[in-house]
């Protein structure tokens, strides 16, 4: 195991002071803090193989290439992926986005009498299925697709302890498409993705999962997981901003209309129409990312270096003191599961009487940085009849002495409303 | 620790709301929403045979955002649009200060109490989302000022 003490040295903002107190940093789940060793490998590439990449012949434009491709084979290796089905993203956001145009695009050139895989193209009479649980970024894509092609949403709900309620007859022989979240980010709830992924191919439809929150906290191996696709972004893992993932199937993204056109996606060009590279640069229209892309792939070697597993014990640990801390005060009810079986470390609560905002205010005034509000999950807190949560992340670099402060902060939200407000409706 | 943010004329306010889910003869209303957090107020608007306002609301949210609303209605309630105008300025201009504006009490009454907020950019929004929804409302009811001057 790991010496978080230790560790937290490579985290310099750690260090710093909020509001006049030491920072406790607890809304990873929005983005992780960044280690100098990802910082100086970002530096290192600027300042001395800065190039555009798969462009250009000149020294620095290879060594430049050659840093972005053994990034890609970094984070592939993460993940237990194929090198070619690893493709750069802006975020998460972005790699969902990219399957839900490629069911668009399809279907729009279908209707032009156009050459396409019939996996893609979708119409009044299917369905696409997701969670009441999902960010989003895992719902407003396919709301969207739907309301482009008259396919019709369905999903499963949510059971009181915050599980899914995988019910028969949500996927059906109408589904074409299947995407479900594989850690509830508001929840913790970890969802049996195989078993769902499995349902969708059953019935000969495609599945995705949503690894947000799984990938940075848990040994997580692309192929088990037995999904076509997967998108995960990189700032929630020590990476960069502007970076995601998206894996998908070769066979599948090889086939797949591109989602943003232009240069260096292509194979020929004429001015009547194009052809296409294979994936991944299908995928990855413009100059990409390439800092982010060897900052991220530092940020793997940085977490392979503590070891998933380890990463993951620790965070159980964490997350178990935090419902049992939690537990102990009286007015605040977690939303999610109470314990840590298929949970993790998303831990979202409610104080009676206290609206999140207020809660969090309180927190922030400690120092105790978490997150309130819906946190993207709109209608999973309509599902629990709250307008938003409190809610507290953890990762690597916290200790059971930052929970502690965010107890104390909770205490003393109760204390300054409860003393001062009983709160009319 | 958190006096700047939570004065005592708000925390009363956030325990006695007035003017919420009063009835009303309305002529229009208006719904808002915080899209960050998920808070949400309605106001609706009227007319008294004077001329001057009738206002209520209703919603749910944090305490700076009742309490907004609650001091929006007190402040309103019973003034011409053109009373109503100059008030509604000085607390935006109020919300844009970053804490360094001294409000002023003759105009302001109790709102100058929001004046810590206007430090938290991530609570502006919490106070100022009933103001919205009172403009919002008058201009769906053609109850604006007929004047713009700011002291009338
Ligand atoms: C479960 C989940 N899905 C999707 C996202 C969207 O990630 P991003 O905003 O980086 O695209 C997030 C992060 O906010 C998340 O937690």
């Amino acid at each position: 195991m790991f010496d978080v003490n230790e560790l937290r040295a490579d985290f310099p903002i750690l260090s710093r002071s909020v509001r006049g107190v030491p920072l406790v940093y607890l809304d990873s789940g929005a983005t992780s803090q960044k280690p100098t060793q990802v910082l100086d490998a970002e530096r290192h590439f600027y300042e001395n193989s800065n190039a555009v990449v798969h462009r250009g012949a000149h020294a620095l434009a290879e060594e430049a290439t050659d840093a972005y491709e053994r990034a890609r084979q970094t984070i592939a290796s993460f993940v237990g992926a194929h090198v070619d089905e690893v493709v750069f993203t802006k975020n998460a956001t972005e790699g969902i986005n990219l399957v839900a145009y490629a069911f668009s695009n399809a279907t729009d050139k279908a209707r032009q009498g156009l050459d396409v895989d019939q996996r893609f193209v979708i119409g009044p009479g299917d369905s696409i299925v997701v969670t009441e649980m999902e960010h989003h970024a895992n719902l407003v894509p396919w709301q969207e697709l739907c309301a482009k092609t008259g396919a019709h949403l369905r999903w499963f709900g949510i059971t009181e302890e915050g599980r899914l309620n995988i019910e028969p007859g949500v996927i059906d022989s109408t589904t074409k498409f299947v995407s479900v979240v594989h850690q509830s980010n508001l929840l913790g709830t970890i969802n049996p993705v195989r078993e769902i992924m499995d349902m969708a191919h059953a019935v000969g439809a495609l599945g995705m999962v949503d690894l947000c929150q799984s990938v940075p906290h848990m040994p997580v191996n692309v192929h088990e997981l037995g999904a076509d696709f997967a998108s995960w972004s990189g700032h929630k893992m020590l990476g960069p901003t502007g970076i995601g993932i998206l894996w998908g199937r070769a066979e599948l993204l090889n086939v797949m209309p591109p989602f943003l056109t232009g240069g260096s996606m292509i194979e020929m060009v004429h001015m009547e129409q194009s052809t296409y590279a294979p994936a991944p640069q299908r995928f990855e229209a413009g100059v990409p990312m390439v800092a982010q892309a060897i900052g991220l792939a530092r940020a793997c070697e940085y977490l392979t270096d503590l070891g998933m597993e380890n990463v993951f014990q620790h965070e159980q640990e964490l997350t178990a003191y935090t419902l049992a801390e939690l537990g102990k005060l009286p007015g605040v009810r977690v939303i999610g599961p109470l314990d840590t079986h298929d949970r993790g470390s998303a831990v979202s609560f409610v104080v009676d009487g206290i609206h999140p905002h207020d809660v969090g205010h309180l927190m922030d005034s400690m120092g105790v940085a978490v997150r309130v509000g819906h946190h993207c999950c709109w209608p999973t807190c309509r599902r629990f009849d709250v307008p938003a949560t409190t809610r507290i992340t953890t990762y690597i670099y916290n200790d059971k002495s930052d929970i502690d402060q965010a107890i104390a902060g909770i205490k003393s939200a109760q204390e300054f409303f409860g003393a001062t407000v009983a709160v009319s409706a | 620790m958190s006096e700047d943010l939570y004065q005592e004329i708000i925390l009363d306010h956030y325990k006695n709301p007035r003017g919420k889910r009063v009835e009303i003869d309305s002529l229009a209303q208006s719904h808002q929403v915080n899209p960050t957090c998920g808070d949400e107020i309605t106001v609706e608007i009227g007319q008294n045979s004077d001329g001057t306002l009738l206002v209520s609301y209703d919603g749910q949210g944090c305490s700076i955002s009742q309490a907004s609303a609650s001091v929006m209605s007190e402040l309103i309630n019973g003034k011409t649009p053109e009373q109503a105008a100059p008030i509604q300025a000085a607390f935006m201009e109020l919300m844009k200060s970053k804490g360094q504006l001294e409000p002023d009490e003759e105009v302001l009454e109790d709102a100058i109490a929001f004046a810590g907020v206007s430090k938290y950019p991530a609570r502006i929004k919490c106070a100022l989302i009933s103001w919205m929804a009172l403009s919002d409302a008058q201009i769906k009811a053609s109850l604006t000022a007929k004047t713009t001057t700011r002291n009338e």
